[in-house]
């Protein structure tokens, strides 16, 4: 199957700077995709050589199989870009922002054209004020016009380049609603985003950027599983600091031991019974995305160093 | 070439001016009729120009003069406020060619243009009504300058990073180029230096055709003055192309 998105050996210089080294990687179809890094890593670069704003030095870039460059035509109808900057134009309402958007992808006046446009109104809350001026709209309304414009063209590919900053939880709710929805319907999303929960409990995949390379590419749960240690906080008042396992007291009896896989609880339990010890209070914490990233991004500071 | 793309862009610019057509048409219909106001007031007992009172003989000279500006003032203005504020990535995400571009600038330039021109005519016409014995050249004259203008003005547009520096184009360039081109007077009336100044002046073809249009009668053959704007054009629209194709900071 084609691949949604199609990187390959992508390399950018801004002047003396490299905001993309190198890039390769593939989308699959129907993927939920994020794109993480610190700010400067090249994530917004990546996506905007995608969606034909930055023009890259070498490689190829494809969407959907249409070259973005040989065929840009096809290829951007086949992209819906939601910008991170909170842009609109102050002379239209809400209503005149779609319908114009939906005519520069060739979507002309029709009643399927109209009736899609108040179903994206309808799921992001804004038909209360879809015959609004731009200018009068909240910022999170304006970030939901944003969304909007993405979706009016249909596109199979969909790229949110920070989508919730800044926004409150309502949207943030109401958003990503509409773009699971999105997903489960066979769009391919790809996120970036600073909030990394976000990533861990959407994407099926992820892609890290640090200073224009790739840091790391895998699933969520790779990611998850191989970068980052388990911990098991207990809390006894017996003394553990002879047990094998290496764990570290914490005050007022709590105990914290790593552990990769949980076969190597059970014999650790085992030892602080015959030990004598009595678990007044258990709790595991599983690694999150934000230490992986953590880890990965000190590590390539170690590889850079 | 024309998709939706190109007639959308076409519409929401020409929709752009005329949402805010008090500041877009009505204020220069009215600049326009101040200075007929003064200058006639002034002149039109002393002045006679190729025999004609000297308010009929101005009143082609601000159609044209207002013809232009506006063209100009429409894509500079649209593309700088669209790229200040950031909207232009809506156009630039879209699957629209750097032709469908160029052509949707320009034609609403040159829609901003001719309607201004006939409101000057129009509010102008209480003053006096010069005659239209050539109204082909009045219409040709009046399209090719407006597009050339259009045409600079999407260059200035492009090429202006902030509102003082294409208020600096405006002020330095097309001001001086539209007032030194014999809006308010004929040519011969100049010195021989100042004539071959004025020669150098593609805006004074512009006017002096247009001039033609109406009176049959100008500095120079409107075959001449026809073909110095059209050749300028020309040479206008393939450096304009040309920036476009490239992405001249619109695709970095």
């Amino acid at each position: 199957m084609t691949a949604a998105v199609r990187i390959v050996q992508a390399t950018k210089r801004f002047g003396a700077t490299l905001a993309l080294d190198r890039i390769e990687f593939d989308i699959a179809q129907g993927e939920f995709f994020g794109l993480l890094g610190p700010n400067g890593a090249g994530k917004t670069t990546l996506i905007s050589a995608l969606a034909g704003l930055v023009k890259i030095d070498s490689g190829r870039l494809e969407v959907m199989g249409c070259d973005v460059r040989s065929d840009y035509r096809a290829a951007r109808r086949q992209l819906g870009v939601v910008p991170q900057e909170l842009v609109f134009d102050p002379f239209f309402t809400v209503r005149e922002t779609l319908r114009m958007q939906a005519g520069y992808f060739g979507i002309g006046r029709s009643a399927a054209r109209d009736s899609w446009i108040d179903e994206i109104l309808e799921h992001l809350d804004l038909t209360p004020k879809a015959e609004a001026n731009m200018r009068t709209l909240s910022g999170g309304m304006k970030r939901r016009v944003l969304v909007a414009q993405a979706l009016v063209h249909r596109p199979p590919v969909i790229v949110l380049d920070e989508p919730t900053a800044g926004v409150d939880v309502e949207l943030r709710q109401t958003l990503w609603q509409f773009i699971h929805r999105l997903n489960r319907e066979g769009h391919t999303i790809v996120l970036t985003t600073h909030y990394l929960e976000e990533a861990e409990s959407m994407c099926d995949r992820i892609a890290m950027l640090k200073a224009g390379c790739m840091v790391a590419l895998d699933t969520t749960r790779n990611l998850l599983d191989r970068s980052a240690r388990r911990t098991l906080r207990l809390r006894t008042f017996a003394d553990l600091s002879e047990m094998p396992g290496g764990g570290q007291p914490q005050g007022d009896g709590w105990w914290i031991f790593s552990f990769e896989q949980f076969a190597e609880i059970e014999p650790l339990l085992a030892c602080i019974r015959a030990a004598g010890g009595e678990i007044a209070e258990l709790e595991i914490n599983q690694p999150d995305l934000e230490q992986v990233f953590i880890r990965i991004m000190r590590e390539q500071e170690q590889v850079d160093g | 070439m024309v998709s939706s793309g190109f007639s959308t862009l076409f519409y929401k610019e020409v929709l752009r001016f005329w949402k805010v057509s008090a500041q877009t048409i009505a204020a220069p219909v009215l600049t326009a009729m101040l200075y007929l106001l003064i200058f006639s007031q002034v002149l039109e007992d002393h002045v006679k120009v190729h025999g004609l009172p000297y308010t009929v003989f101005l009143i082609p000279g601000l159609v044209m003069m207002s013809v232009l500006q506006n063209a100009f003032a429409n894509a500079s203005s649209s593309l700088i406020q669209s790229r200040v504020t950031g909207n232009l990535v809506f156009v630039l995400l879209a699957p629209i060619s750097h032709r469908e571009f160029f052509a949707a600038y320009v034609l609403a330039s040159v829609v901003r243009g001719l309607v201004v021109g006939m409101g000057v005519l129009l509010f102008t016409a209480g003053f006096a009504s010069p005659s239209f014995a050539e109204p082909g050249w009045i219409l040709a004259f009046a399209v090719i300058g407006a597009a050339l203008m259009g045409s600079l003005g999407v260059i200035a547009g492009i090429w202006a990073d902030k509102f003082d520096q294409l208020a600096a184009f405006q002020n330095f360039l097309i001001m001086p180029l539209t007032f030194l081109s014999g809006v308010f007077y004929s040519i011969a009336s100049l010195p021989p230096f100042w004539q071959q100044v004025s020669r150098w002046n593609p805006v004074f073809y512009m006017i002096d055709g247009f001039r033609f249009g109406f009176f049959g009668l100008a500095d120079h053959s409107p075959w001449l003055s026809f073909t110095v704007a059209a050749g300028c054009l020309i040479i206008m629209m393939a450096v304009t192309l040309s920036l476009l194709k490239r992405g001249y900071k619109l695709r970095t």
